[in-house]
């Protein structure tokens, strides 16, 4: 075993002792792929090193191993400046090249060149200019063409994340950059906040507030900061879904009794119920072409997953191994479902694939909770319980790579991934 | 295996680390504290005497020597079942509100840590249902109680053992205007 510590604590404000994060990455098994991200030149006269930014993104997916770039001068910054035999020799089968430049009045441009270092060739090159204060979010873009092209499948690299954290009785609902940077609170309460759940638009988020004593579900506009109670009705009113069309939200209501799942409008109105159990029926998922609904039910005696259609109708019992399997979510395609599984008192999260009904347990935690894919469908990002407290952790949809980010700041409970950006 | 760590310091909203902030977390072991050592077969009430429309004197339901005062039905891992030892506590409530018809309540059910959050949320609910079920078969209208959940939301006691999780999986009752 091999371990190694960036400490890129120098990059941020060291106002914030408190908030310190730290990520431990640990993979098991499988290929990665060693890659050489040369700093770019330039990029120390930057508030932010680009580089720095595309290494960490990358390592932390688990599929790259970072090949050490030291001793390498002049920094090359074109083609013809890369000895590819120098590279070979440290044994890195992709390259990242760049710089930074001023160009004018308040912009840079990052340019930058990815090559396969056997074929000697170029992969991708690009230029970006941008205000400095964006080179941060420019590094996630370039890790998400470079993970593109090694990997054929589409980097999360520029996404975002919600969750809850929780410090002493104040509760506060972030949103941040998939690596845990830049969080913002969009909401502060003395009252709890559960669940939130972004709009596949990206523009919204519902959740559940308790501001009212008892929870209510309200959609939040992001940009624009107004919020909606869009399901108030007698009892508890929970557990929003998005319809892929952002139109529709699956929620869980009491207001006939025990807890059941109905359809309101994105804008509130009336409820319509599409279960009609004698048990709990809770934590809807849309399924992502819209034609089913995942739920979590006890009618057969223990909680279970279930789907039925989204317009409601016969419900499919969908696991049977064990006495808990709770809080379905779809994959981005569709053909998997994760799950919280509980297994000899301990509660994990756990991956089924539809067509054949195998199960798998991705986590080892002893309280996992909340699983929500990644938007490319290869991590799933959930709570887990460590020392008493709600962290962020990130598995891979086959369990073996494994992120846990661990703030110092506060219990961070209920994380959901957002989806792609639209621009 | 292989394991890579980054120590990162995050910017974190400017409320992250404001004195302020730190002085409004109540420490676990001050709240812990401030908790009444109930057990789950105990007694002792949970009522927090807080609201000014309870204060009143010689109000009964806040009187700590009437039954009434005693709003906290407790329950076994995994049930909804209302123990014999709290249905005197229910019948109290339930006589009073026979008495005093212009009294609503809400019951709201809570649940220990394990578990799915939202999942915990539908069982503390179906926990303040069974206490209501209680009540609307001694006769009190089903309009009058309200169910709701805070589900593991709401800890009475903070700890990580049985002892706390016993104090958490509870049934309150509070009186409209509480």
């Amino acid at each position: 075993m091999k371990r190694f510590v960036l400490l890129l604590g120098f990059l941020l404000l060291a106002l914030c002792a408190r908030a310190q994060l730290t990520i431990d990455i640990t993979t098991s098994g499988g290929r990665q792929v060693p890659i050489a991200v040369m700093p770019m030149a330039g990029d120390t006269s930057q508030p932010q090193s680009v580089s720095d930014v595309i290494a960490a993104d990358l390592g932390r997916t688990g599929l790259f191993r970072i090949v050490n770039t030291g001793g390498v001068t002049p920094l090359p910054t074109e083609p013809s400046q890369v000895n590819f035999a120098d590279w070979t020799a440290r044994s890195a089968e992709a390259l990242v090249i760049g710089k930074v430049e001023n160009v004018s009045e308040g912009r840079v441009e990052v340019r930058f060149r990815l090559f396969d270092v056997q074929k000697q060739g170029q992969l991708a090159s690009y230029s970006y200019v941008v205000a400095p204060a964006q080179l941060r979010a420019t590094a996630h873009r370039i890790a998400d063409v470079i993970y593109e092209r090694l990997t054929g499948d589409k980097g999360v690299f520029s996404t975002k994340i919600t969750y809850v954290v929780k410090r002493g009785r104040r509760y506060e609902l972030q949103v941040a950059d998939a690596d845990g940077f830049n969080a913002q609170s969009v909401l502060a309460s003395n009252e709890p906040i559960m669940s939130p759940s972004w709009s596949p638009d990206g523009s919204r988020l519902a959740y559940v507030s308790f501001d009212q004593k008892k929870p209510v579900v309200v959609v939040q506009n992001l940009a624009q900061g107004t919020t909606r109670v869009v399901a108030n009705f007698r009892g508890n009113n929970s557990a929003p879904a998005w319809s892929p069309d952002s139109r529709i939200l699956a929620v869980a209501l009491t207001k006939d009794g025990l807890t059941q799942i109905y359809r309101i409008s994105a804008n509130g109105g009336d409820a319509e119920r599409l279960t009609e159990s004698s048990g709990i029926d809770t934590q809807p998922a849309f399924s992502p072409d819209g034609q089913w609904i995942a739920f979590t039910s006890d009618r057969g005696g223990s909680p279970q997953v279930y789907r039925m259609p989204a317009a409601g109708g016969p419900a499919q019992r969908l696991t049977f191994e064990g006495s808990y399997n709770v809080g379905p979510r779809f994959s981005p395609d569709g053909k998997s479902l994760a799950f919280v599984q509980r297994d000899g008192g301990r509660y994990r999260i756990a991956s089924l694939e539809l067509a054949t009904g195998q199960v798998t347990v991705l986590t080892d935690g002893i309280l996992d909770d909340s699983p929500s894919f990644a938007p490319n469908g290869k991590m799933i990002l959930y709570e887990a319980q460590v020392g008493g407290r709600g962290q962020l952790a990130a598995v891979s949809g086959d369990g073996r790579v494994r992120q846990r980010l661990t703030s110092a700041a506060g219990d961070v409970q209920d994380p959901a991934w957002g989806p792609m950006p639209t621009n | 295996m292989k394991k890579v760590a980054l120590y990162l310091i995050v910017v974190a909203v400017a409320a992250a680390c404001s004195s302020k902030e730190v002085r409004e977390d109540a420490p676990v072991g001050d709240r812990s504290t401030a908790v009444p050592p109930t057990t789950a077969g105990g007694s002792s009430s949970t009522t927090r005497p807080t609201q000014s429309a309870s204060l009143a004197p010689g109000n009964p339901l806040t009187d700590p020597n009437s039954a009434l005062s005693k709003r906290s039905v407790y329950f076994d891992f995994d049930s909804n079942a209302v123990k014999d030892e709290f249905r005197g506590l229910v019948q109290a409530h339930t006589r009073y509100m026979t008495d005093k018809r212009d009294t609503n309540i809400r019951i709201e059910g809570n649940c220990d840590e394990r578990g799915s959050r939202e999942y915990n949320l539908a069982l503390g609910q179906r926990r303040a249902e069974a206490v209501k079920k209680v009540m609307t078969v001694l006769g009190v209208s089903d309009g009058r109680i309200e169910t709701t959940s805070y589900g593991e939301e709401k800890p009475a006691a903070l700890g990580h053992d049985e002892a706390s999780w016993a104090q958490n999986r509870r049934a309150d009752i509070k009186y409209r205007g509480e």
